[in-house]
């Protein structure tokens, strides 16, 4: 198949390009969730973003937080943006950071004012900024500009076999053409470790990983009460035939394909060193995971599952593609692209890379997701440990 | 080609994964290894279900098992050949 070279986004001040146009109503903190969905709730075209943290977190805990605000505010899907907060400082902090994109943004906060003043003044801002967003148009954009982020969910062995290699094989096909590429999940490469670190490009990026995965993996010898069963591999990756952290693994380790990665990226980190494929490191967690991905700035994402993990995002859309033929099946409301042909040998995987990209390339321009046509928007923040 | 119930990854693996909706005792399979486009067959011991393993030869407690040509856990009870390979049998050697 003769891959297109472009497709249609919305093009943003900083020179990147959106698979989506929203606005959104950002709570710094999770006291100010209240004020932030009532003013989604006032103005059409506006998405509010409630989460559970924000309040009293300190060290690299708080710097996350800050990372996966701003990054989020400054993803090409979103237009503009409109940051709540309970107090100035930290608000101000997240809107300046947003602002250097040069796309609107404004903060407000809560003290000394209410909720209900706030949601007045607020609604009059978000009315202004969905009104115009919304006469923003779709533009012919280069491939280069689609950052595609992957994660795979409630795998099993179909996973490994067919799924994961699809995305394997669009990987290797779009990289060659410039594009922004993600993988992350740090925890669920264990026992495929040292094969996935010497998939690093230089001595360096093969270093950060090894770091990485060391320091995960020293963190759950130190927490864990078990072997992880049921955790890790989940019950449903059991009773899709997964035995062992090792065996999913492998199977995880398929997304990438052929590529090599150039750096790591911390969680929720904006890659600097162009074009190409990156390891971020993340929990293997689906919410988690994509949240900090699309804050990292990747503008679609690619979400293989076996047993059917039902998992969407706020701004970044998640294309849910499956190998299991019972899957497809059952849950087929979740599924966009159907690859189980893959099993009984009538498709081969460049067939099912080709079908990807076509799918791909089909929600780059507009077309909603399952997950998205269903109001899945897991946004769920990364927190690294109590607060103070 | 004659329908496939299991797919081996590579050579060097000692199990393959059912892509039917199950295999039922003491049925003849036809499988094939992905990485060099062979078939073989195996008679199965046990039923097994879409996605679960089957042992393609005889393996002793303490043994390693292999998919994608890789490390993926160790035998803490012996199975035959043909006998369903899963949580009852195999166990992590990380965590």
């Amino acid at each position: 198949m003769e891959i297109p070279k472009s497709f249609l986004g919305y093009k943003r001040e900083n020179g990147r390009a959106g698979t989506r146009n929203h606005v959104i109503i950002l709570p710094v903190d999770d006291i100010s969730n209240a004020c932030a969905e009532a003013v989604a709730n006032n103005i059409k075209g506006t998405i509010a973003l409630p989460h559970s943290y924000g309040r009293l977190q300190f060290g690299a805990d708080l710097e996350l937080h800050f990372r996966t605000m701003i990054g989020t505010g400054k993803n090409p899907n979103v237009a503009a943006v409109i940051v709540i907060g309970i107090e100035p400082k930290w608000t101000k902090r997240i809107v300046d950071a947003i602002a250097t994109t040069g796309k609107p943004v404004e903060g407000f906060s809560i003290e000394g004012v209410g909720d209900i003043d706030t949601i007045a003044k607020v609604s009059k801002k978000a009315q202004e900024f969905s009104m115009w967003a919304s006469e923003k148009q779709r533009e012919e954009c280069p491939m280069s500009d689609l950052w595609i982020s992957v994660k795979c969910g409630e795998s099993d062995t179909t996973s490994g076999l067919a799924s994961n290699p699809t995305v394997g094989n669009l990987m290797d096909k779009l990289e060659p053409l410039g594009v922004h590429l993600c993988f992350g999940e740090t925890s669920e490469l264990t026992g495929a470790e040292t094969v996935c670190e010497k998939r690093g490009k230089t001595p360096e990026a093969q270093a950060k990983f090894k770091k990485t995965w060391n320091d995960y993996n020293d963190f759950i010898l130190k927490e864990a009460t078990d072997d992880l069963s049921e955790s890790q591999p989940t019950a449903g990756n059991i009773a899709g035939g997964l035995t062992t952290i090792e065996e999913k693994a492998f199977g995880n380790f398929q997304k990438i394909g052929g590529c090599q990665f150039i750096d790591v990226l911390e969680p929720a980190e904006e890659p600097t060193k162009g074009a190409g494929l990156y390891f971020m490191d993340t929990s293997s967690a689906a919410a988690e995971c994509v949240t900090l991905q699309a804050a990292g700035g990747f503008n679609i994402h690619l979400f293989p599952t076996g047993q059917g993990n039902i998992i969407g995002n706020p701004i970044e859309p998640v294309i849910k593609l499956t190998a299991n033929p019972l899957t497809a099946k059952t849950m087929s409301e979740h599924i966009d692209v159907d690859v189980s042909k893959i099993l009984s040998r009538e498709m081969n995987l460049s067939q099912a890379g080709d079908e990807l990209i076509k799918s791909t390339l089909r929600v780059a321009n507009g077309r909603l997701t399952c997950a998205e046509a269903l109001g899945h928007k897991e946004f769920v923040m990364t927190k690294l440990y109590r607060s103070a | 080609m004659s329908n496939t119930d299991i797919i081996i990854h590579d050579e060097k693996d000692n199990v393959g994964v059912v892509v039917i909706e199950k295999i039922t005792p003491n049925q003849d399979c036809n499988c094939w290894i992905m990485e060099n486009d062979k078939s073989i067959s195996i008679q199965s011991k046990d039923e097994i279900p879409l996605g679960h393993k089957i042992a393609m030869i005889d393996l002793n407690e303490g043994d390693t098992i292999l998919k994608y040509g890789h490390d993926i856990g160790k035998v803490v009870k012996n199975i035959k050949k043909g006998e369903h390979v899963h949580v009852h049998n195999v166990k992590t050697k990380k965590w």
